[in-house]
């Protein structure tokens, strides 16, 4: 999932001076089990930001709403009945989120509520990590299922450093060496002798390296108008 | 007396578990303690039950004071209902902080069923921390139709429409 955490409540309420009616949308999916913007965060933020201004003798309405998808047109083309009474849109979805409504409501003014941080999983409840940097390029079959481009400080391909340290990291005592837990992984598993194999550099272009990345795929394509 | 003498009287919301502090507050009154009038008890099957969306929106709704009592730790008929709720509160009360409201105006206790006068005690205590704090400064309830929704397509509400809008408040309530 996409992991979110709300800004602090001074940068919200400091983004959003000046505006008296603002709708705050949450999203039903990875921001809502990841409790960042679902709709009882939505509640919650709305309810703080009303006391906040209220306290300031600044009053200001905040509505709230969730979609169940925030990172597609279709689903937040309803929002558009209604929306010329709000100042401006507070998203509570991740960044994707944020831009698709920003794209389909170009004259809104749409904010963020979330810092989106990573994609990553929950470890324990309450806690999440790291899993994935969408590098376009995925090498999880060659490291025993753990992915040393999200979890190795230096997206190492062949690891460890000698900054691993009784199977923690450098950077962070409290962080496991990715490449400590690829070998522990692959030796588990009969295959730590496919460590001995070295892995050439990286290309880097199918990552962030090579701009903002684009899928297409021909075989989804709606026909061009004319051919229908 | 003018308005502008009658002594501040604190709201006071308790949310009390059934289990323990509702019937603490029972036993206190049929022991015949006092515990101050302005102390409104809501009954909830566990403190477990409490969230932090209520917890806010209850001070948004203009109370002075709210009390969250549960069973003494290790004595949840839920096994960690109360544990939850300390961490509600914990949290809460940091989002009040940041509000602008003081942190106390919002407090936990624990408690047996059998603990009738340390309720009476515990509540007389809260409202004079109260009445030492002040009115909230939020005011009193918001007028109603402060707040607009449009729907909520994740829980069901099917139209996304100010017009046509189920909820008024985005819960329901």
């Amino acid at each position: 999932m996409i992991v979110a955490k709300q800004k602090p409540l001074s940068e919200l309420t400091a983004m959003l001076d000046g505006y008296r009616n603002v709708l705050a949308v949450g999203c039903g999916t990875c921001v809502t089990v990841c409790f960042a913007g679902g709709v009882k965060e939505v509640g919650i933020l709305a309810s703080a930001l009303r006391m906040a201004r209220r306290l300031d003798g600044q009053p200001m309405s905040v509505a709230e709403t969730t979609v169940q998808r925030q990172c597609e047109a279709e689903y937040i083309a309803p929002l558009a009945e209604g929306l010329d009474e709000f100042d401006a849109i507070l998203s509570l979805g991740c960044g994707v989120g944020v831009q698709t409504l920003a794209e389909r409501f170009p004259d809104k003014r749409v904010l963020p509520a979330l810092d989106t941080t990573f994609m990553g999983l929950p470890t324990e409840q309450g806690v999440w990590e790291e899993r994935c940097q969408g590098c376009g390029h995925c090498v999880l079959d060659i490291t025993g299922g753990i992915c040393p481009v999200s979890r190795c400080a230096k997206q190492l391909m062949n690891g460890p450093c000698g900054g691993s340290q009784g199977g923690m990291c450098e950077v962070d005592s409290d962080t496991p060496c990715a490449w400590q837990l690829i070998w522990e992984r692959l030796d588990r598993q009969g295959l730590a002798d496919r460590l001995l194999e070295i892995q050439p550099p990286r290309d880097w272009s199918t990552s962030r390296d090579g701009g903002p990345r684009r899928i297409v795929r021909d075989d989804l394509r709606l026909p061009p108008p004319e051919d229908v | 007396m003018t308005a502008a003498e009658t002594p501040f009287e604190p709201k006071i919301v308790a949310f009390c578990c059934r289990h323990c502090a509702y019937a603490a507050a029972d036993l206190a009154g049929t022991s015949r303690l006092a515990y101050p009038p302005s102390l409104n008890i809501v009954e909830l099957p566990c403190t477990g039950r409490v969230d932090v969306l209520e917890l806010l929106r209850t001070f948004e709704d203009g109370v002075d004071g709210l009390l969250v009592a549960g069973c003494l730790p290790g004595r949840c008929h839920y096994l960690a209902g109360n544990l939850h709720a300390r961490q509600r509160v914990d949290y809460a009360q940091r989002w009040l902080e940041d509000i602008g409201l003081e942190g106390e105006r919002l407090r936990m206790i624990n408690l047996s069923a059998a603990m009738g006068a340390q309720f009476a005690e515990l509540a007389t205590e809260m409202a004079e921390t109260i009445k030492g704090l002040g009115p909230s400064p939020l005011g009193t309830r918001r007028a109603a139709g402060e707040i607009p929704s449009i729907g909520c397509a994740a829980c069901g509400d099917p139209a996304p429409s100010l017009a046509e809008s189920a909820h008024d408040r985005g819960d329901g309530r």
